[in-house]
């Protein structure tokens, strides 16, 4: 009896907090298909009368969040794939080779994880200016291609697969680039499918690099061209939730598809100590 | 690790680390040093790279800047709020979550939902919760006969609404980690402490809480480093402004605003060096911390 109190508090406990966590999602889509009039109605209602849908096709014509979609998804695109790439690369090099100077590096690369990326923004916004990159999306991608935690987190997953896999290769006369490639990273997927998706989910909801690197509508990410949008929309609000909507929507779709993979890929890199 | 180490090899492990060691010098290591050459300059010219030379100065105008002593005080009020009370409660729906079977996957996808989610978006979406006449919030309160607060036209409120809507947005990824450390944690401890009759506190201090000691260190560290750089929850919360009489204005918006509306870099470099020096002190003191108190297996 006392157990099963025990299990029922539990779950009143956690259906509430649960509640609080959706409650922000669920009043961000009510109130995106309101009209202008019952968004602001007092009492509030719970469900939208009528379905406003047009609130987006509206929200569509005031700004061109068509274009910010475009320019959110080849920079997310780009900058995770390179990413993936140049932490590959350097993970194998730092599982698999024993070379000069590698413990130095290690230890250099490590340390830059503790300064805040804040302190590189003034110096990186004059490299690029010296480039002539501002309001491109060389500015938006080149400077985020590589990670030091997206290298430390696939070289720890490379260190835990067998020598003997590269053995047994190399026996049967497989190089260093095809072994990389054909069997430590599809053994390693879930730790790159983690990397990826975290480094997806940051560049997607980056804010403050791209607001400085591009003046020119028609460069801005969506956090950046939502952001404007407050202010053309004013008061407006279910218009301003059915941006909103449309800037989280996609994040969530990705997440839910690949969540099983990140706990696993988490627990697998050692968090244990 | 079969390799020996001959200049061979190293010259093919640096043409694989070639890609990454050219972003992360360029973007990465590079602007460190440059960040402290320029809160150095004296009439320093974006642009063209000239100065005149090496100078303490803007570190003066930044101390005696009463703007700044606001950021400080305020980013410290933030960080002190939200660190502490983010990390208690995704403790406690953690623990929460690893006791239950039924429903687990469809809570935890709930629960890292804010996670995932633009912080510039869902700030927006708080903004109109917050909303003193037709915020849901205001209207709950109303329920319970409390007076309409105005969140974010008051000087006074502007920094508690920041505060609770970072927590909620916190608690996701919290939960997420200490999740993985609490599946680390072998369930004979506890089966052993319940045939001893262990109470529940009892479990939870003498059994989690050192156990888990290593994942709640981690935590901590990731969460003082994020927070003390808030900037995206002040900036949308505030539509751009750092509050109401700028009650929410942080370092980071500090360095901002120095950096990008008044172009006085010297004095924004600065600032972030003040930033990078407390976050380094922070994250000292806690591995000093973590050495004497964090239990390992």
């Amino acid at each position: 009896m006392k157990y099963l109190t025990g299990k029922t508090a539990t779950y009143i406990l956690l259906a509430i907090g649960a509640v609080t966590m959706i409650i922000p999602f669920y009043w961000m889509i009510a109130t995106s298909l309101k009209t202008a009039g019952q968004a602001v109605a007092m009492p509030p209602a719970w469900i939208p009368d009528p379905f406003q849908f047009g609130n987006y096709l509206e929200a569509f014509e005031v700004t061109p969040f068509g274009q910010y979609l475009f320019n959110s998804v080849i920079v997310t695109g780009l900058s995770t794939f390179g990413e993936a790439i140049t932490a590959i690369l350097a993970a194998f090099a730092f599982a698999r080779l024993n070379f000069y100077g590698k413990d130095v590096i290690f230890a250099v690369l490590l340390a830059t994880m503790m300064v805040p990326g804040e302190l590189f923004i003034i110096p990186n916004f004059v490299t690029l200016a010296n480039l002539e990159w501002i309001n491109t999306y060389m500015a938006l991608i080149v400077p985020w291609l590589a990670s030091v935690f997206s290298v430390f987190i696939v070289k720890q997953q490379f260190q835990s697969v067998s020598d003997d896999y590269y053995y047994a290769a190399k026996v049967d006369g497989c190089s260093d680039f095809m072994f990389l490639w054909r069997i430590l990273v599809p053994m390693s997927m879930s730790a790159i499918i983690t990397m990826v998706v975290l480094k997806a989910v940051g560049s997607w909801n980056a804010f403050l690099w791209p607001l400085l690197v591009t003046n020119d509508t028609s460069m801005r990410t969506l956090p950046v061209g939502l952001q404007a949008f407050t202010t053309e929309a004013g008061t407006r609000f279910e218009l301003l939730m059915a941006a909103s909507t449309f800037v989280i929507i996609p994040m969530v779709i990705f997440y839910l598809i690949f969540q099983k993979y990140i706990i696993r890929g988490i627990t697998n890199t050692g968090t244990k100590g | 690790m079969q390799n020996k180490k001959t200049w061979k090899v190293t010259f093919r492990a640096f043409l694989y680390l070639l890609p990454m060691l050219i972003i992360i010098g360029v973007f990465n290591i590079y602007p460190i040093f440059k960040s402290f050459a320029m809160a150095f300059y004296e009439n320093y010219n974006m642009f063209s790279g000239e100065n005149d030379g090496y100078t303490l100065e803007n570190f003066n105008i930044l101390f005696s800047d009463e703007e700044f002593h606001e950021a400080l005080t305020n980013t410290f009020v933030y960080v002190l709020f939200v660190t502490p009370i983010s990390i208690i409660i995704s403790l406690f729906i953690a623990i929460m979550l690893n006791n239950i079977k039924f429903l687990r996957p469809v809570f935890q996808s709930i629960y890292f939902l804010p996670f995932v989610t633009s912080t510039v978006a869902i700030s927006i979406v708080w903004r109109w919760l917050y909303h003193s006449n037709y915020g849901l919030i205001n209207y709950f309160l109303g329920l319970f006969g409390i007076e309409s607060i105005n969140w974010l036209t008051s000087p006074d409120w502007a920094m508690p609404a920041a505060i609770i809507m970072s927590i909620w947005k916190s608690l996701g990824f919290n939960i997420l980690l200490f999740l993985v450390g609490l599946g680390t944690i072998s369930k004979t401890y506890y089966n052993a402490a319940k045939i001893d009759g262990a109470s529940t506190w009892q479990r939870f201090r003498n059994i989690t809480v050192p156990l888990l000691s290593p994942t709640i260190f981690l935590v901590s560290i990731i969460s003082f480093i994020n927070n003390f750089k808030v900037f995206d929850e002040i900036y949308a919360l505030f539509n751009g402004q750092p509050g109401p009489s700028n009650s929410t204005i942080t370092v980071v918006y500090y360095l901002y605003k120095k950096f990008y509306t008044e172009f006085d870099y010297s004095v924004a470099a600065a600032s972030g060096i003040v930033l990078f020096v407390i976050i380094l002190i922070f994250t000292l003191a806690q591995l000093w911390l973590n050495k004497r108190f964090v239990h390992y297996r």
